[in-house]
């Protein structure tokens, strides 16, 4: 098939960007939508033009490296998939294909299609872990924990901190990433004893991070490849309450 | 330099020699500690927990990535499990059975010492990682789940549902993120590290590209720690992630450190089939599915009627068949020469004829459509997105594709290089799983080392050192720094017709023709002919656009495939010297009546570690003697 791209080029966080036609002939349907770039980029380096520079690595849905916006959505039209996992067939021949980097300011743009995502790991770093050093572990089934949460913790834990969600969001909101981190720790017995602290310091680097505030609308649940559920942000509201009343009460 | 490996095995009883070690071992002050600083390069598995416990311990620490975040480490890819001796099944499993199975997994070419010491390290990982909270799958009554793979037949596999090095991985990030709070450690994300400074012949320091600005900066430290990952991509498809690279590894080759076994590389048994020239990586399915999938290809050649169309008795379930014992749970490299033998017959399915079938309909009339859903839900998916099957419905077309190398740079048993100073964790170093891996011990060796093992062992060589560090504008930080960048300059000014990704395309097609699944001595010669031939036109004529100072991925990437440039030809040479066939290197010359591999352990039973010697120049090899004090060497079978 062929497709006309609009692609968005800016040369570095300092410069303002532009979108930039391209024509991506001979796709082949079985290609991944990465691979389609790689074709295009191939192709411009023979022109003589800097390939279009993106953030990829695993290319399995996993690593949550890659992320553009493809007609106006996180990821692109197929729910649950990132970017590098959604192929070409659902595409067809003749269509007008829009890319964008993340828009948000707490994301700044880097190059290109590229955008810089610490604010995530700094995020992590005020809290999103429980407090063990290694060595002195008890025995792994020293604690059952009941099946059921342990599957709500893997369902909350499989975030890839893509960003999709702030992306997809209006307010540029992280609530859906964090809420993630906090019940997925907080659902089981062993980050559970830093609960309050955690989920304090969490929200509060995120506020920091100047990601703006939810409104309830579940654009980044449906943005997320990952299909993180929204009952995460309202537990993560209780746990975040209940805490700030402890922390009054001592 | 003239170099005498000396592995450092401590003396005594297999079972005794780790316990032994640290009795012995020299400790450093607690508040010495501070005054030594370490980098390590790599956040993956084995370096992020080794960064995170090396801070834990009180160590200055600062970690490198080149991914944008730590948590995006190749790592995070590994979906089956990761084993360890706990023998919560009651099902006969031990210290001991785990490292006879890995010594014997690995065709009788690892060290027995480490292996044991892996299995024996085993254990506390798993509690660890529980500890951190990480979300292994769990039984109804609570307790952690276990499922069994390839080349052993106890059930000794952890996992969280097909995202087991995820987990992992995120809960070596989450302690490496409390120490990057805590101030014990610095990251370095997207920074890439492009020599290795050696002074007095030992590590001090590396020399990096901020990967965003593109700066050029030496960082000195009184060790480096390499925890870079394997070579996979030398053969351009593999399963490995798209930046997965040889650069820190071969930098430190070329600085003088040896590299071992570079022929051992491992071909997975259940990847999904190329599916044409565009093709950018190759998918793994996980091994895990052999637990519930038989493998098939019709008895006709040239059958190709749609799979459910063939009926029973003119299937072949070749692994079944050949392996009654292990059937289709035959070990990695067994199960992959078997698929390509029958493809090689004409009775590979799918385009080119190069695939066999993976069928899940017995398992599913057996478990319930739900039960295979539980175990493989997102690995059913993930196949149906990219070949858009559906594989309840029929079964999924797999194929062998280069997935995990077990060559790396020589270490001794405190996982030091034969440089003073330089240790390599993980996937990046050579040491315990011989030819041949197996599954689900990857994840194993890489967080033994990097939480267990290097914290402790890196200590000694504190211990005995007065010289820390140097200041990081000393003369040869300056000269390293000066080659990076005329190296750099020399890329971005060639100006010739070809991209990068044609020469990478071009040299992994030569390696995977040549030095892939079989090898032989015409072949390999073949090869070394090539690939010089490739890298002198790679120098002439790549097209390298853009400039040094910026986000430069073309840059990034001609710098690495410059590397595998080299690197290949090293891997040829190996695979030469070596004129048997054991584990994942496979030379036709030498193999049993029915196709079995056949070892020459008269001749071959020791380590090869190369020297060397200059671009265009033979590596001299040196070799370290293996030798089997605990366990019998026999011929591998799994009949
Ligand atoms: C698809 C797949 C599935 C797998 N499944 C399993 C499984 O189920 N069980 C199992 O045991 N094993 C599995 N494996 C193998 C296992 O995942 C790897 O061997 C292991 O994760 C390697 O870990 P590592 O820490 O050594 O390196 P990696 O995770 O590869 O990390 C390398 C690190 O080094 C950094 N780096 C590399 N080069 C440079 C440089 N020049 N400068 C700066 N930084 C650099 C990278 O940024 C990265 O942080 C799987 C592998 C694949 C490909
Ligand atoms: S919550 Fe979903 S969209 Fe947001 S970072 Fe995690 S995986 Fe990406
Ligand atoms: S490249 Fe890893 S998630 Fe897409």
């Amino acid at each position: 098939m062929n497709l006309t791209l609009r692609v968005w080029r800016q040369k570095n966080a300092k410069t303002s960007g532009q979108f930039v036609t391209y024509q991506a002939t001979d796709i082949s349907a079985e290609m991944s939508f990465l691979e389609m770039l790689d074709v295009v980029n191939e192709e411009l380096i023979k022109k003589g033009e800097e390939q279009i520079a993106f953030d990829h690595d695993c290319r399995e849905g996993i690593c949550g490296s890659c992320g553009m916006v493809i007609n106006g959505t996180p990821h692109g039209p197929l729910s649950a998939t990132t970017t590098c996992q959604l192929h070409m067939r659902f595409f067809k021949d003749g269509d007008t294909i829009t890319i964008e980097p993340w828009r948000a300011s707490s994301f700044p743009i880097i190059k290109d299609l590229v955008v810089d995502r610490t604010a995530f790991d700094r995020i992590i770093q005020s809290g999103g872990f429980v407090s063990v050093s290694t060595g002195g572990a008890p025995d792994g089934n020293a604690i059952p924990i009941p099946k059921e949460d342990a599957d709500k913790a893997m369902d909350a834990a499989q975030c890839i901190g893509c960003g999709a969600c702030v992306a997809a969001c209006k307010n540029a909101s992280a609530m859906l990433f964090v809420s993630a981190k906090v019940s997925h720790l907080g659902l089981l017995p062993q980050g559970h004893v830093e609960a309050d602290r955690r989920v304090l310091n969490m929200v509060a680097t995120m506020d920091e991070e100047g990601f703006g505030n939810c409104t309830n609308t579940g654009s980044c649940e449906a943005a997320c490849p990952k299909e993180i559920s929204l009952d995460n942000i309202a537990r993560m509201n209780r746990a975040y309450a209940k805490a700030l009343f402890k922390n009054k009460l001592a | 330099m003239s170099i005498t490996l000396e592995s450092k095995i401590p003396s005594g009883p297999v079972g005794q020699k780790w316990s032994r070690y640290r009795q012995d071992m020299k400790l450093v002050n607690p508040a010495n500690k501070r005054k030594f600083d370490v980098i390590v390069v790599g956040s993956g598995l084995a370096g992020a927990s080794a960064a995170a416990t090396l801070g834990e311990l009180g160590y200055n620490v600062k970690c490198f990535c080149f991914q944008d975040s730590p948590r995006r480490a190749h790592s995070i890819a590994a979906q089956g499990g990761i084993n360890a001796a706990k023998n919560y099944r009651n099902d006969g499993d031990s210290i001991y059975r785990l490292f006879y199975d890995t010594i014997k997994g690995g065709d009788f070419r690892a060290r027995e010492a480490n292996v044991h010491r892996l299995a024996e390290v085993s254990v506390n990982i798993i509690d660890q990682c529980v500890a951190q909270g990480v979300p292994f799958a769990r039984e109804y009554g609570g307790l952690l789940d276990n499922r069994s793979f390839g080349g052993a037949q106890v059930s000794r596999t952890f996992y969280a549902r097909g995202q087991t090095g995820q987990q992992l991985l995120l809960g070596a990030y989450q302690a490496l993120s409390r120490q990057i709070a805590a101030g014990t450690v610095t990251m370095y994300s997207r920074t890439e590290m492009l020599d290795l400074v050696l002074i007095d012949g030992h590590a001090k320091g590396i020399i990096t590209r901020d990967l965003i600005s593109g700066a050029i900066e030496a960082h000195s430290a009184s060790a480096v720690v390499l925890a870079t990952g394997g070579y996979g991509n030398v053969f351009y498809l593999s399963t490995n992630a798209k930046g997965c690279n040889v650069t820190s590894t071969f930098r430190a080759y070329k600085k003088g450190a040896l590299f071992a076994n570079p022929c051992y590389t491992q071909i997975h048994p259940t990847c999904i089939p190329v599916s044409g020239d565009y093709q950018s990586k190759l998918t793994l399915m996980s091994e895990s599915l052999r637990n519930d999938g038989r493998v098939w290809v019709p008895k006709k050649e040239g059958d190709n009627r749609h799979p459910n169309e063939i009926p029973e008795n003119e299937r072949d379930y070749y692994l079944e068949r050949k392996y009654p014992s292990y059937g289709n749970l035959a070990p990695r490299d067994i199960a992959s020469r078997a698929a390509k033998q029958v493809c090689d017959e004409g009775r590979g399915v799918g385009p080119g004829g190069r695939g066999v079938y993976l069928d899940f309909s017995a398992a599913i009339q057996r478990f319930g459509r739900k039960k295979i859903e539980e175990r493989y839900g997102n690995l059913f998916e993930m196949y149906e997105r990219i070949t858009g099957e559906n594989a309840y419905d029929q079964p999924m077309r797999i194929y062998p594709a280069v997935h995990y190398t077990m060559g790396g740079l020589w270490v001794d048993y405190e996982l030091m290089s034969n440089i003073p100073g330089l240790f390599v964790i993980g996937e990046a170093n050579f040491s315990d799983h011989g030819a041949n891996r197996l599954g689900a011990s990857a994840l194993m060796q890489g967080l033994a080392d990097g939480y267990f093992v290097l914290p402790q062992t890196i200590g000694g060589y504190f211990a005995a050192q007065k010289n820390g560090k140097y200041p990081a504008d000393h003369p040869e930080f300056r000269k390293a720094e000066e080659e990076v960048r005329a190296r750099l300059n020399r890329l971005l000014s060639i100006n010739g017709k070809k991209t990068v990704t044609e020469f990478h395309r071009e040299l992994g097609k030569i390696m995977w023709d040549n030095v892939g699944m079989a090898r032989t001595e015409s072949s390999l010669m073949h090869a070394l002919e090539r690939i010089p031939v490739l890298r002198q036109e790679f120098w002439e004529n790549v097209n390298v656009l853009g400039s040094g100072d910026d986000l430069n991925p073309a840059l990034e990437y001609a710098g690495r495939v410059a590397d595998f440039l080299e690197f290949g030809e090293l891997l040829a040479y190996d695979a030469l010297q070596r004129e048997e066939s054991c584990g994942g290197h496979f030379r036709e010359e030498y193999q049993t009546e029915d196709g079995e591999a056949l070892r020459n352990d008269d001749k071959y039973s020791y380590v090869a570690a190369w020297e060397y010697k200059g671009v265009d120049q033979f590596p001299t090899v040196h070799k370290e003697d293996l030798k089997y004090e605990e366990v019998k060497m026999s011929q591998r079978s799994y009949k």
